[in-house]
């Protein structure tokens, strides 16, 4: 059914540290791997080795320059992915009940021989999280790797996200962010973790932690930087004269 | 928003068709017999040829009839339930009509109400969505509604009626543009709250995720057609209202030449309207376009 739970048991969901990520693109291509393998109709790509190469992906890294009031402009790389809101907006569009959010984990999830793929769940995400694979017809998503976190057969240590388990830099980190007491919501109390456009009221499950405050360059640091200061600041001599007639010229 | 041509065509003629179905449904025209067989045969090719072409662009049509089950939570599902309701009752209704010469007029009331309600749900689909804040405003609801009964009323040649209800809906629209184009700005949203690191300083999207397209951009950023909006504006306007307008109320004898005129002005109407439902989707900005640092 596309009504939303009240209320779910657990919040699982993503953290994803903006100040740890380095912009390598591992998830996206451990994700789009895995899922193209496993659970669902698989990730189709067209043209692939052609001229203008597309296709479907859960997860991708954008790229963006901020440039603070005073200081250097910085570089943060941003992890995009499903954010599994508690008020999921693509679950209550969905007309045939193939979108849904479970109610004991809070994943949301399309059951894909129910979709029609008529697009206007993708439309009322803000976040992009939502493709529609173009070989399959149907709408695809981060399924929070539910096919590996509840899996048996695959050892304790690779039953989490595919991108939580491939990242390089640990940047990803997966639990419930339901608990308070647990490491991801304790990570984002510590890191004043936060929402993306909080002002669409989909109340997004997964947090980003912000970049660290950069360390200040002090104003002097090397010891011998005094010796070093230019003696004369308005140029003296033959460089003083030169300046002048450049100047007159 | 990418203009899909089987949107535009769904949503401009099943209008039509709906807004044709009130007025029929109401005994505008009281007509019976063969007369009556023509009208609902237009409005029933306008309705049901606009809801077809709404299936083309789903990934898989053959499962459109569970479109019918969530209507409890979509407006997508409800617009086909209200849509089904409504070609049924006014389908007993026009075989009283064509058949029987009787107009049984609860019935023509019910299917009356059921035609408006599947226009203002096919609004909804689209006020709904937060996402796009151009359509995210009670006058998109106003604008499908008034260009429904605008429509409905030239083709049912109500004669005092149509003028007015043109009037209303070239104000509708007008209003409409006015306010849309405030709409994204007056939202909040921009690149800073996309990121949440608006904060800290200027955002600006630096390096896109892929250097391709993907299905995201192809789907909400559409900003090729845009560089003419403001002349098909103008276009669109004259041609839904000012020229239907001018048409019906020129003062002509012989029933001939007015039903020319009329057909004309049906036409010129409909293809004004076309192109308000083009720009309707092509300059409607997704936030999802933001990331991209599109818009």
């Amino acid at each position: 059914m596309t009504q939303l739970p009240q209320s779910t048991d657990r919040k699982m969901g993503l953290v994803i540290d903006l100040d740890t990520c380095v912009g390598c693109h591992a998830c996206v291509i451990s994700c789009k791997g895995w899922n193209t393998e496993n659970y669902g109709a698989p990730l189709s790509d067209q043209d692939a080795y052609g001229a203008n190469p597309s296709g479907t992906f859960l997860n991708r890294v954008h790229s963006y320059e901020v440039q603070p009031a005073e200081g250097h402009a910085q570089l943060i790389h941003f992890p995009k992915s499903c954010l599994h809101c508690e008020d999921a907006p693509c679950v209550t569009v969905c007309p045939t009940g193939a979108s849904y959010k479970r109610v004991e984990d809070g994943i949301v999830l399309v059951n894909e021989s129910d979709c029609i793929g008529c697009g206007l769940c993708a439309w009322s995400c803000p976040y992009g999280a939502r493709e529609l694979d173009m070989a399959e017809g149907v709408m695809k998503k981060c399924t929070l790797c539910v096919d590996r976190i509840y899996n048996e057969n695959l050892p304790e240590v690779d039953r989490i996200p595919s991108c939580v388990r491939t990242c390089p830099a640990g940047a990803r980190h997966f639990g419930d962010l339901g608990d308070p007491n647990s490491d991801v919501s304790k990570l984002v109390a510590e890191r004043e973790g936060m929402d993306l456009m909080p002002e669409m009221g989909t109340k997004p499950v997964n947090k980003y932690l912000p970049p660290r405050p950069k360390d200040k360059i002090e104003d002097q640091i090397d010891i011998l930087a005094p010796l070093l200061a230019p003696v004369a600041e308005e140029p003296k001599g033959f460089l003083g004269w030169l300046d002048k007639t450049l100047e007159k010229l | 928003m990418h203009p899909a041509p089987s949107v535009i065509i769904f949503t401009t003629f099943s209008g039509l068709g709906f807004g044709l179905l009130f007025f029929l449904g109401l005994g505008q025209p009281p007509v019976t017999g063969f007369v009556a067989f023509v009208f609902y045969a237009i409005a029933y090719a306008l309705a049901v040829g606009g809801l077809l072409a709404s299936t083309f662009h789903l990934g898989h049509p053959e499962r459109a009839w569970k479109a019918f089950s969530q209507w409890k939570s979509s407006w997508l599902s409800r617009e086909g339930v209200c849509a089904v309701a409504a070609l049924i009752v006014m389908g007993l209704y026009a075989l009283g009509a064509v058949f029987l010469q009787s107009h049984w007029s609860l019935l023509g009331w019910i299917g009356a109400i059921l035609s408006l309600a599947t226009v203002f749900t096919t609004s909804m689909i689209y006020t709904q969505l937060r996402t796009i804040p151009r359509w995210n405003m009670n006058l998109t609801p106003a604008v499908f509604l008034s260009f429904s009964l605008a429509g409905g009323a030239l083709l049912s040649g109500a004669e005092t009626l149509a003028p007015w209800l043109l009037a209303v809906a070239g104000a509708v629209q007008l209003a409409y543009w006015a306010k849309g184009d405030r709409a994204l700005e007056s939202s909040g949203t921009n690149l800073g709250t996309a990121t949440g690191l608006g904060r800290r300083g200027a955002v600006r999207a630096f390096e896109p995720p892929h250097t391709g397209t993907n299905y995201l951009l192809r789907e909400f950023v559409h900003v090729v057609g845009r560089k003419h909006a403001q002349k098909l504006r103008t276009i669109s306007f004259i041609l839904a209202f000012v020229l239907p307008l001018l048409l019906i109320l020129t003062p002509v004898s012989g029933a001939v030449i007015k039903h020319i005129f009329a057909l004309f002005a049906v036409l010129s109407h409909l293809t004004g309207v076309v192109i308000s439902r083009w720009l309707f989707f092509a300059q409607a900005e997704h936030v999802v376009g933001l990331y991209y640092g599109k818009r």
